[in-house]
């Protein structure tokens, strides 16, 4: 799934040459209200984005993105959906394993799947991308393990994966701190000279952090190949858009001097578009851009949340009309590209991914008590030494008590 | 054998040149540490032979420069940041603690940033507000982090080549009102390992430990004492995490007394916890509890009190005084 660019000039705003959301999808409830007012704005309340598949499963053309994906194929589109059905198959399996006990946490991506998909598919494997903590459709894309995501929920660890197996960084949970890291990262790949990119995910609420804005300021002047990926799925845990910012989230990259667009975030084909379009600037040495993924996170912040405490329903039904998965079975089907046998195979697949994410979260070991005292430093610390050595003779001390031998207990 | 008498702050430019002249992946970031060399001069001349590529002048926010830098290291470079002054550390605090600290961790081990944070500490100069701050101890209790501090030319020039060279985070703290004291520097000397505490002033009645800059003041306390015939030994403990213990219990149990001496504020300050320990590993060897002067509990004052704030040579013995008393 590799588009390469023709392009002579890179669009600069949302809007430029792209058809709008159909006019049976404005008639939808705008759940971006506040951005909706802002500048951003197209006629009738809608904000405007790049969008190529509607939420009624409609290709529309768009002269300035569809170029990234001219040359996708049908085996390319069961691709993208594919990814989605099982990302949403793996999340669903994490929201019910915390709801048995086995996960402490788990921030459901539930809704997100096209966004997450459609740039994670736009990166290469030599670009390394920064999530925060709910990119588990990246992570799928970048080849890792979806049950290495679930240690530091299920706490056995605080991240667990080598990050350069797949370029895929551990886990941030401080929000927005990966943005800074993200652009370090491209500042060196700018100075090593290398043909690769960088991807910094984040929320709607991480673009009101310093740090965000620290990296929108060094990225911009140090010209880094970075993108940064906002996903605006409306709420940052109970505050919605509006109490993060009073324009559309995509404008602020103006003040910063790189392009920013507004993406349909529920597109998959239109994130994937969009994404190469920013990574291949990138690469090109035309410097950050930023992508606001329009979406909507359609369960709770995290499994602590109780999202009925501050949005109402017919806000998510609206939402659950623009649902990712279904528009891109709609055109597939319609276009025949794919056949009952394909959607068969998938559920199949579906069960088989359950499965095994429900048997090793339950025989995931508990790390060693020992290992409390691991990776802290890489070349030694003489205070965890003494520590280590002191938990050790106090375990020890437990150990060689005697024991009955029939009961288990202390011999008295 | 190159041995040079070069002030701190000049034995810190030669180090950072010798890193960057040893190591391509190397880097140097900070505000104004290009052009203008520092606000201290300390990295004076290095853009110009090192490049705009090497030697960073950054954007003025303190988070950007230390979360840029993670990146960097997690890209395969060594960036030493420089931070302006103490008090203005605070911005990247959280990158320092929730980040830089943590990661290694994290990753079980698999990846590495070997970030060095300088710091310009301590106070003396007559500085305005947050420009004279001790905030060592703060460092000192996360986990994951090394925090040291050079008190003299020598260390200040190996013990940042040391810091550089280590896979760890270090947080290093130059004691800014000694960047001018003068000593002598050989460059190809086979240095301590970094984090060993040095025995500085021979003495049998009682032991005072200190770092960067108040190790100066207690050889001039203990100079001062033996003019009235009290024996000090005075230990540089050079690095406060990890701390040598060792070597400070080795002097106490020859002593029986210890003072511990900052600028910091006493309170849950690195005074406190080498008291608790030496108490642990010392107490039938301990004449009379261990005292501590440094700070108050108080902000740092302004510069036309910060004598009385700051302890001073008369502050020191009059501790001495008092554990010698018991």
């Amino acid at each position: 799934m590799t588009v390469e660019s023709t392009a002579a000039r890179t669009p600069r705003r949302a809007s430029s040459g792209g058809k709008r959301a159909s006019a049976s999808a404005k008639k939808t409830a705008s759940p971006g209200k506040g951005a909706a007012k802002g500048k951003g704005a197209a006629q009738g309340g809608e904000p405007e984005l790049v969008q190529l598949l509607t939420p009624e499963g409609e290709r529309v053309e768009n002269s300035e993105y569809d170029r990234y994906v001219a040359d996708l194929t049908p085996e390319d589109l069961r691709v993208l959906y594919r990814d989605m059905v099982l990302t949403r198959r793996f999340d669903a399996e994490a929201v019910t394993l915390q709801r048995q006990g086995e996960l402490g946490l788990w921030p459901s991506l539930l809704g997100q799947e096209a966004a997450q998909v459609g740039s994670g598919r736009a990166t290469r494997a030599d670009d390394y991308v920064f999530p925060t903590y709910r990119e588990h459709g990246v992570a799928w894309c970048k080849g890792v393990d979806p049950t290495l995501l679930l240690g530091m929920f299920r706490g056995v660890n605080n991240g667990g994966w080598d990050p350069n197996t797949n370029g895929f960084q551990l886990y941030t949970i401080v929000i927005g701190s990966q943005t800074l890291h993200a652009t370090g990262y491209a500042m060196g790949v700018a100075k090593d000279g290398a043909d690769s990119a960088v991807v910094a995910y984040f929320g709607d609420g991480a673009t009101s952090q310093g740090d965000v804005a620290e990296a929108f300021t060094f990225s911009a002047v140090y010209n880094a190949p970075v993108v940064f990926f906002c996903q605006n799925n409306q709420w940052a845990i109970s505050e919605p858009t509006e109490k993060q910012s009073r324009v559309p989230l995509y404008q602020r990259a103006q003040g910063y001097g790189f392009p920013g667009v507004r993406v349909d975030g529920n597109d998959v084909i239109a994130c994937l578009a969009v994404t190469k379009w920013a990574l291949e600037r990138a690469r090109g040495g035309e410097g950050p851009a930023l992508i606001e993924a329009f979406t909507y996170r359609m369960g709770a912040h995290t499994t602590s949340d109780d999202p009925t405490r501050y949005r109402r329903d017919e806000e998510r039904e609206a939402w659950e009309a623009k649902d990712p998965i279904l528009r891109l079975r709609t055109y597939l089907e319609a276009q025949g590209h794919a056949d009952e046998g394909f959607f068969a195979e998938l559920e199949a697949e579906s069960e088989t991914l359950g499965k095994r994410v429900r048997d090793v979260v339950r025989t995931m070991p508990d790390p060693e008590p020992m290992s409390i005292f691991e990776n802290i430093y890489a070349d030694g610390h003489a205070l965890v030494d003494e520590e280590r050595a002191q938990f050790a003779a106090y375990q020890a001390s437990f150990a060689d008590a005697p024991v009955n031998a029939a009961t288990g207990g202390e011999v008295k | 054998m190159a041995v040079k008498k070069l002030p701190i702050a000049k034995a810190i430019n030669e180090s950072l040149r010798r890193a960057l002249d040893t190591d391509p992946k190397v880097l140097v970031m900070g505000e104004d540490v290009g052009k203008l060399g520092g606000v201290f001069r300390v990295t004076d001349g290095l853009q110009k032979d090192f490049g705009e590529d090497r030697v960073i002048d950054t954007p003025l926010a303190e988070s950007g420069i230390v979360g840029t830098a993670i990146g960097l290291a997690l890209r395969g470079y060594r960036p030493v940041v420089e931070i302006q002054f103490d008090g203005f550390v605070f911005p990247a605090y959280d990158q320092i603690v929730t980040q830089l600290a943590k990661m290694h961790a994290r990753a079980l081990g698999k990846v590495k940033v070997p970030v060095v944070i300088r710091i310009p500490y301590g106070g003396g100069i007559g500085a305005v507000e947050h420009h004279s701050e001790s905030p060592e101890s703060l460092f000192a209790h996360v986990a994951g982090l090394k925090v040291v501090t050079p008190s003299n030319s020598s260390d200040a020039y190996w013990m940042l080549q040391q810091a550089i060279q280590s896979d760890d985070p270090v947080i290093y703290f130059e004691p800014k009102r000694r960047y001018w004291d003068k000593g002598e520097v050989n460059t190809d000397a086979i240095p301590d390992p970094l984090h060993k505490a040095h025995t500085v002033r021979e003495g049998t009645d009682a032991t005072l430990v200190a770092y960067g800059p108040m190790v100066k003041t207690c050889l001039e306390a203990a100079a001062a004492a033996a003019e009235e015939g009290k024996s000090l030994e005075v230990v540089d403990l050079r690095t406060i995490s990890p701390l040598d213990f060792d070597t400070v219990q080795a002097s106490v149990e020859k002593t029986g007394r210890l003072i511990v001496v900052h600028e910091a504020p006493t309170f849950f300050g690195s005074g406190a916890e080498i008291a608790a320990r030496i108490t642990e590993r010392c107490f039938y060897h301990l004449e009379a509890p261990v005292l501590r002067v440094g700070g108050f509990h108080a902000p740092y004052p302004p510069a036309r009190v910060e004598e009385d704030y700051l302890p001073g040579l008369d502050r020191v013995l009059d501790a001495v005084d008092r554990s010698l008393a018991y």
